[in-house]
């Protein structure tokens, strides 16, 4: 038997559970990467079909039509209609819920116009009894001229018979299953006269989209046919009403709902979750449980991880010969990968919590609840989920805000996500309050340091909600302010969806962020150990003339010899010119270092401090932690890490844009230079002044 | 005078009769706000403002100024 290889797409509206079938069929065998010049994440997985057929799954991006919203959906329709493209389907699956049959239909039979060989999958098909609902599967596909899977991602039931459907494509119709272009014959006659060899869809999709179309002059189709644009959009309501009316007299055969069994637990919950009191306190609970546990919980295994990696360290420089080969592993690599490695519980942690919000359906709420109050700043409630997943990354966040529909609320949104506390702000965060904030509780509970880490979270929320204020009353941008959000039904988060967003998130996380994390720690080690000139040359000789009759010990000795060398390295030097500029914040050299090399991505400053601390002491066994804690500026007598400097470091990192992924994220969503460029001067800048303000009155 | 989505009490359900085509977005159209079908006020906001509607079976919400642009008339629900 011959090996195929076909092409499978997934299309379906948001919230039908499309990316649990893409679990379900593809279990952990899947790649996630970028569509070529945009951040939309594109998701293929693979899948073993009966009869040796292999099949590459395609992911495309939730949407509720082919009229294009947001490069998310621009994607569906680009790929739809670009026959040379190599993921072109062989065949579609449209996605729907059973629940919202009517409304996920219209997607389905714009497919159908596109003349692919369409499956319609009915997903959520274990709730059909609960609900009431009965399907006449017979009659469904021979009018919509398709072929029906009912499956339950959920339950795992359906999925067998959907791959044995799959192999059949061939034999399924691309027929469309209703004439749309009755809508105006006489325009749509003289369409298809003048592009005989053309699809009709295709070219008022091309008509009235924004898209990139290869094979057609679409200069030429616009200017022969083009209309107002209120004479486009009187046109396309006239279409969206043909295409219901046809999917309710299809559904009035083929769908019976018992209304009796129907109104449900759903109000009862949405009551509570919505209301003026209750909805606001479970949305504070909630946030409040996720901020303490991602620090309680992670406290160990993180512990751990840092304890472990600091006798691997001393293992290796013990055991193995010595030279540049073992002081560049047990000072620079393994000291640097512990530094990636360390992010992991609270990664996790927070995109376990996020996926589980959006997953329930509770997000939605929550946008629900937040928009009046939002809005007062120039945001919009759908800014609450932004700034909720700016907690693990503001890259992601900041492309969670394509569903603004009103161009002056995204721009905020965007310019003031940076603010809240991203995981790369964490591990900052939490060795330096380790150091400088008792591990006391307060009223016997309250953990001072949960509360301190939670008191951080709450200033970047503060701070992006003023900035937005101020952004709110600067900038002059007039647009029509728009705002429809679906409140889909609650469900029980999937165990499966959710394992496998952490695991594909803290993996993109860890080696997107390790690989650059790695690189600075070797560079940094390379110019730790090595210096220009005598000083660094002969700091042994040096160091013992000057101590020669004190009659000093020698691991005392070796330990100045080690210090003086890396003062007089490379980076010590350039630790040492930045120095007069961070000392009113209360910063010596060393941490000038990992200021500047943390320029690109915050959480290098832990693993700066840890090479530097590895390559400047001799005793390998301690851990970061206890190094730092213990370390004394030589002028003034006192610990570096002392509360004032701490605090002063904290309020720099909340603040200061240290993030080149950020500036990226920006320039490309706003395509302009103005913006990144205005956010980091105002950011950076607002960090300086608040940090001197803070040490300066704390010392 | 005119009835329009926002002027509707909680729980009460009426049919979609017209609305300004070039205020309202396509999006919202292909929810099913469309003339002729049902619309019920689910829950109102604190503070009074965005609604919670069920459109022709979808549930969404939208801002009480979209909600004024749609005329409806009133579906009177025999107890």
């Amino acid at each position: 038997m011959i090996n195929e290889n076909i092409n499978v797409a997934l299309i379906g509206n948001p919230n039908v559970g499309k990316t649990s079938v893409f679990n379900q069929l593809t279990g952990l065998n899947q790649q996630v990467g970028n569509y070529p010049g945009i951040t939309v994440e594109k998701k293929i997985g693979f899948c073993k079909l009966p009869n040796n057929i292999k099949a590459n799954i395609l992911d495309l991006p939730g949407t509720y039509s082919l009229n294009a919203s947001s490069i998310d959906e621009n994607v569906v329709i680009e790929l739809l209609l670009n026959k040379n493209d190599k993921l072109y389907p062989d065949v579609a699956l449209v996605v729907t819920d059973v629940e919202n049959l009517k409304r996920n239909l219209l997607l389905f039979t714009q497919i159908k116009d596109l003349e692919i060989p369409t499956i319609l999958v009915i997903n959520m098909a274990d709730r059909m009894e609960q609900k009431g609902i009965t399907l006449d599967i017979p009659y469904l596909e021979e009018h919509l001229k398709t072929k029906i899977s009912l499956v339950s991602s959920r339950k795992g039931f359906g999925i067998a018979e959907l791959k044995k459907q799959i192999i059949t494509y061939k034999t399924i119709s691309s027929e469309p299953c209703l004439n749309a272009s009755v809508i105006d014959p006489e325009y749509f006659d003289s369409l298809r006269k003048a592009f005989p060899s053309q699809l009709l869809y295709k070219l008022w999709l091309v008509i009235t989209q924004d898209v990139n179309f290869l094979n057609l002059e679409r200069k030429e189709i616009q200017s022969s046919f083009t209309k107002s644009h209120s004479d486009l959009k009187r046109l396309q309501q006239k279409e969206t009403i043909k295409r219901y009316q046809f999917i309710n007299d299809v559904l009035k055969v083929g769908l019976k709902v018992d209304i009796a069994i129907a109104k449900d637990f759903r109000s009862k919950l949405d009551r509570v979750l919505t209301h003026k009191v209750w909805g606001y306190a479970i949305f504070f609970a909630i946030l409040f449980i996720i901020f303490q546990s991602i620090f309680e919980w992670s406290k160990i295994p993180m512990d751990f991880i840092d304890s472990t990696f600091a006798n691997l360290s001393s293992l290796a420089s013990k055991n193995l010969p010595e030279g540049v080969f073992t002081s560049l592993l047990s000072e620079g690599i393994i000291p640097g990968i512990g530094g990636i490695l360390i992010f992991i519980p609270q990664i996790a942690f927070l995109f376990l919590f996020i996926s589980i919000l959006e997953e329930s359906g509770y997000m939605s709420r929550v946008v629900f609840l937040m928009d009046k109050i939002m809005r007062k700043f120039g945001l919009s409630g759908k800014s609450v989920v932004p700034l909720i997943s700016g907690t693990a990354c503001a890259i992601p966040a900041i492309m969670a805000t394509r569903n603004i529909e009103n161009w002056k609320e995204r721009l905020i949104t965007i310019l003031v996500t940076p603010f809240t506390t991203c995981s790369a702000r964490l591990p900052v965060y939490a060795i330096i309050i380790a150091l400088v904030i008792p591990d006391n509780y307060v009223l016997g509970f309250l953990n001072l340091q949960g509360l301190t880490l939670m008191l951080l979270y709450l200033l970047g929320f503060g701070m992006a909600i003023f900035s937005a204020y101020v952004l709110n009353k600067i900038m002059k941008i007039k647009g029509k302010t728009f705002f429809v959000v679906e409140m889909p039904n609650y469900k029980l988060p999937m165990f499966k969806n959710v394992a496998i967003n952490v695991i594909e998130k803290t993996k993109a996380f860890v080696f997107g962020a390790g690989k650059i994390i790695l690189a600075i720690s070797i560079i940094l080690w390379f110019l730790a150990s090595y210096g220009p000139g005598k000083n660094f040359n002969n700091a042994d000789t040096i160091q013992r003339s000057k101590v020669e009759n004190k009659g000093i010990e020698e691991s005392e000795m070796s330990n100045k010899i080690a210090s003086f060398k890396l003062e007089n390295s490379y980076i010590g030097i350039m630790g040492k010119t930045i120095e007069p500029v961070i000392s009113p914040l209360g910063y010596d050299w060393k941490i000038g270092i990992a200021i500047i090399s943390s320029f690109a991505a915050r959480e290098v400053f832990v693993g700066t401090l840890a090479t530097i601390y590895s390559v400047g002491g001799s005793d390998n066994e301690d851990t970061i932690k206890n190094k730092m804690g213990a370390e004394i500026n030589p002028i003034t007598g006192k610990k570096v890490f002392n509360f004032a400097s701490g605090i002063s470091l904290l309020l720099f990192y909340a603040f200061a844009l240290q993030c080149a992924s950020t500036l990226a994220i920006t320039k490309k969503e706003t395509n302009s230079w103005k913006w990144p460029v205005g956010q980091l001067i105002f950011m950076s800048g607002f960090a300086y002044v608040v940090a001197l303000i803070a040490f300066q009155l704390l010392k | 005078m005119r009835t329009t989505i926002n002027s509707l009490k909680k729980g009460e359900k009426a049919i979609i009769k017209d609305f300004d085509i070039d205020i309202i977005p396509l999006k919202l159209l292909e929810m099913g706000c469309l003339p002729g079908n049902m619309v019920e006020l689910l829950q109102i906001a604190p503070f009074g403002d965005p609604l919670y509607l069920d459109i022709n079976g979808s549930h969404l919400a939208i801002r009480v100024e979209t909600a004024a642009e749609i005329e409806v008339e009133l579906v009177q629900i025999k107890l």
